[in-house]
């Protein structure tokens, strides 16, 4: 049990064993330890803002659905109106088209019954005018009177 | 633990040649005057030999170690590293990456490596050197049983103790400490508290390394007893069997204890050399 060089080799042989461990062993374990510590940091941390990210697009979506379906309803209301609107206006226009035949018709109507009126007129003065030549043969001469009779018939 | 061995000696085997054998070592001369000028091969052989393959099987590891997916040999590797790092990390406030941590790894390592060679059944250790060796080879497993083995480590760590007080400290912090700590800083305290910490750097280094050296020669010794036990007959062979089961189940714990606290001692000496008073 005496001390002896063995101690001053033991001594070296540490040495050289720690100057291993700080320069060869320690630093690339470190590393890799760190750098997956940091990279379960970052992932959590993904995980984290994608959770939020969700979060937030759920919230949007929900908002734009709403704003949708608002939008939906609107466009059909406004639709329905115009609907109601149209048949207004096809009512309207059909009822003064309608006016507008009878009014033409009426016209035509009367445009005919004058026609007519003109016709029997003359018609009229030429009976009248025989039943006259026949009561006048008699009396008068036809010749002499011919220009009483056409004027009394554009009286007529 | 099965000592065989002992009992078919080919010649007189006396209780005490057989103890005084298993706990010699392999003394060589490395210069013409022995004394101090000896080398333990065993012992010397043994630990570099361990530290060579525990660091380096570390190595081998960390140097391909990956931020992603670890192998198991990593995923092992980092489990203990992990555990060192928290301890050092819990006692020592400073930067730990730089030397401690990886100090107190080494130590941790090497010295779990050389208590685990008590593992090693003595006989067999003695058989297979002797069957080289011829009858009077000597070879002692377990480095950290060998006194020169803890010692150097406790005064390495003890050098590295002053050199960090030092360091941090300057040398007018470190000198002023020895005289004006813990007392105070009166002049007529100045020789107690000198003599306080003349005492505290003495013993340090002596329960460091004696602790250590004390629990594995302890327990080389019961393993050497109860191999003589063997010796005696069928029954004695029977309860050394058993009873060197139980103590090698036992030194299971010692074994991974004593380096623990070797490594803690370590990295505890090193944290007070960072701070002041």
């Amino acid at each position: 049990m005496n001390i002896n060089f063995t101690l001053i080799a033991q001594a070296i042989a540490f040495a050289v064993l720690i100057w291993f461990t700080v320069k060869f062993v320690w630093p690339p374990l470190l590393k890799a330890i760190e750098a997956r510590q940091k990279e379960i940091a970052d992932g959590l941390a993904a995980a984290q803002e994608g959770r939020s990210a969700l979060e937030v697009a759920a919230k949007k979506s929900e908002v734009t659905l709403t704003e949708a379906k608002q939008k939906a309803s609107e466009i059909i209301a406004q639709a329905e109106k115009r609907g109601t609107q149209i048949v207004e206006e096809a009512k309207g226009n059909a009822k003064s088209e309608g006016e507008r035949i009878i009014a033409g018709a009426k016209a035509e109507i009367d445009q005919e019954v004058n026609r007519a009126k003109e016709g029997l007129r003359a018609q009229v003065s030429t009976l009248a005018i025989a039943g006259a030549e026949k009561i006048l043969r008699k009396e008068i001469d036809a010749k002499a009177h011919s220009e009483l009779l056409s004027k009394l018939a554009a009286e007529l | 633990m099965a000592t065989e061995h002992a009992g078919n000696a080919e010649h007189a085997l006396t209780p005490s040649s057989y103890i005084e054998h298993h706990l010699s070592f392999n003394a060589q001369p490395v210069s013409d005057g022995a004394g101090f000028w000896t080398l333990h091969v065993d012992t010397f052989v043994m630990s570099v030999a361990l530290g060579l393959i525990v660091m380096g099987l570390v190595w081998l590891v960390a140097r391909k170690a990956t931020s992603g997916v670890p192998t198991k040999g990593q995923a092992f590797v980092e489990l203990v590293f992990g555990f060192i790092d928290d301890q050092v990390k819990n006692i020592f406030h400073g930067n730990r990456h730089s030397f401690i941590a990886p100090t107190a790894l080494t130590v941790f390592l090497w010295v779990f490596a050389m208590n685990a060679m008590d593992f090693l059944p003595v006989d067999w250790v003695a058989g297979i050197v002797s069957f080289f060796g011829g009858a009077d080879a000597k070879w002692r497993a377990v480095p950290t049983s060998d006194i020169n083995t803890t010692f150097a480590l406790a005064l390495s760590v003890w050098i590295l103790m002053i050199f960090f007080a030092i360091k941090v400290k300057g040398l007018g912090g470190f000198v002023h400490e020895l005289f004006c700590a813990p007392f105070g800083s009166k002049i007529w305290v100045w020789p107690a508290n000198f003599l306080f910490n003349l005492i505290e750097y003495v013993s340090k280094p002596l329960s460091h390394s004696l602790r250590l050296f004390g629990n594995m020669y302890a327990g080389e010794v019961i393993f050497l007893l109860l191999g003589l036990w063997a010796a005696t007959g069928v029954t004695g062979t029977i309860a050394g069997a058993i009873l060197g089961a139980g103590w090698s189940i036992f030194h299971i714990l010692i074994v991974a204890l004593q380096a623990f606290i070797f490594m803690m001692l370590t990295v505890v000496y090193l944290a007070m050399a960072h701070e002041s008073h």
